[in-house]
């Protein structure tokens, strides 16, 4: 028997009531040792902050590892790291997520780059989109990533992170000029 | 545990005909909204065949009765909002957190840029919680939400509806979406409804008047079930979907 999937709808104007969580911005829990904060503004096509955001993020622990049954080297379970970070836009169109770096996970060809998934859903938008954030230390390996060796090399840096002292920064330009790079999931 | 070598694992199907397009005029706010480039096209790799299998944890006492979250009860029709979850090969989505906001009664949502002028219900978030259990079921209690203005078109109003938002099993499942209600007379000039494609494919959003699952002298029922996509191949699997 094969069921018709359900369609996708927008999150609205007030998805902050529903989906705020006060630990959303902790894929890793604070005070984890390797732990830092990615930051950053999400922009329309006029290059305006969408307050009304939401981003969630989805990764792999330091060791390559998922806490699920589909990931074939086993489950394995971390206190202190949840893997997803989710956090509303503010008033600024800024978003704040704390993790740990994913470590390499496995591809086709060996390993990926370290890389996190990203859903952005807000107001305006019918259905998510789905991009990645990659690490800009990680030139070698992001060299062989078969994801990044899709994207056409003058759109990459908008899937690359950038070093914010200890921290980095990741904005989200949903349309445009510097348009992120958005996946075909 | 699957036989699936490492960075092999089977893909979810893609469903795109399915959802709106993000590029939808009618819904204005869309304008600024959608990417003008192509997607660049991610096979399903480890991270996007995962995702955060979340606990009861998440899960408050009262979080699935949107009606027993205050020291009164909310105005409005009580009603019991149940169905299934499932993927495109028809299995439970078992133990999956289940997220939900809605207005009140009067089409009022409890956030700070809601201001239309009806009133705010101090009995009511309008905010659920619940775990589908081993056979992919979940069940809410709340009031039936009432429609509100918007600002997107000449007199235009959202049919009412509660939002819902599910992880299902992998980032690929990940779904936000909106459950309305049967014979509901603003379908026709609502651009959000209107912006799936397939009429049929909106007709699955919504719900079915379920009389069998009223509770007499208390509540009015109704019955959604929810549908993820499916693998693109079942991989030989000697695990059971409950763990």
């Amino acid at each position: 028997m094969r069921y018709e999937t359900t369609p996708s709808q927008t999150v609205g104007p007030y998805l902050r009531i529903g989906l705020e969580w006060p630990d959303g911005p902790f894929a890793a829990a604070e005070g984890t040792p390797g732990g830092f904060w990615i930051r950053g503004t999400v922009r329309d096509g006029a290059g305006e902050p969408v307050t009304d955001a939401l981003v969630e993020t989805w990764q792999a622990a330091p060791d390559g590892r998922f806490d699920h049954p589909d990931d074939p080297r086993g489950a394995v379970s971390r206190p202190g790291f949840r893997g997803l970070g989710r956090c509303p836009t503010d008033a600024s169109g800024e978003y704040r997520i704390h993790t740990v770096k994913p470590g390499p996970v496995p591809g086709p060809d060996g390993p990926q780059a370290p890389h996190i998934d990203v859903s952005v859903f807000a107001r305006g938008m019918l259905h998510r989109v789905v991009t990645r954030i990659y690490f800009p230390e990680e030139e070698a390996a992001n060299a062989a990533d078969p994801v990044l060796s899709a994207i056409p090399a003058d759109r990459r840096p908008t899937v690359v992170a950038s070093r914010d002292g200890a921290d980095y920064r990741f904005d989200i330009r949903l349309q445009g000029r510097d348009e992120t790079v958005f996946f075909d999931i | 545990m699957t036989e699936r070598a490492p960075g092999q694992p089977s893909g979810y199907i893609r469903d795109h005909g399915v959802h709106p397009p993000l590029d939808s005029p009618g819904y204005r706010s869309t304008a600024l909204r959608h990417p003008k480039r192509d997607l660049v096209l991610l096979p399903h790799m480890l991270t996007e065949v995962t995702a955060p299998l979340l606990g009861e944890d998440r899960v408050g006492e009262s979080d699935n009765d949107l009606t027993r979250q205050h020291a009164d009860e909310p105005l409005g029709q009580r009603i019991i909002v149940h169905g299934r979850v499932r993927d495109s090969d028809g299995r439970p989505v078992t133990h999956t957190l289940v997220e939900i906001w809605q207005a009140n009664a009067a089409g009022r949502y409890r956030h700070v840029a809601d201001n239309w002028p009806a009133p705010l219900d101090p009995n009511f978030t309008g905010v659920g919680r619940t775990m589908t259990d081993a056979q992919g079921r979940y069940r809410f209690v709340t009031i039936q939400p009432g429609a509100y203005p918007w600002r997107n078109h000449d007199n235009a109003w959202r049919p009412a509806h509660i939002h819902f938002s599910l992880f299902g099993r992998a980032f690929t499942q990940r779904l936000v979406t909106q459950m309305y209600f049967p014979g509901d007379p603003l379908f026709f000039q609502d651009p959000i409804w209107n912006s799936i494609p397939d009429p049929g494919a909106r007709e699955r959003l919504v719900a079915r008047y379920d009389h069998d699952a009223t509770e007499p002298e208390w509540a009015l029922a109704y019955e959604w079930d929810i549908v993820l996509r499916g693998r693109e191949a079942t991989p030989f699997e000697s695990e059971v979907d409950d763990e």
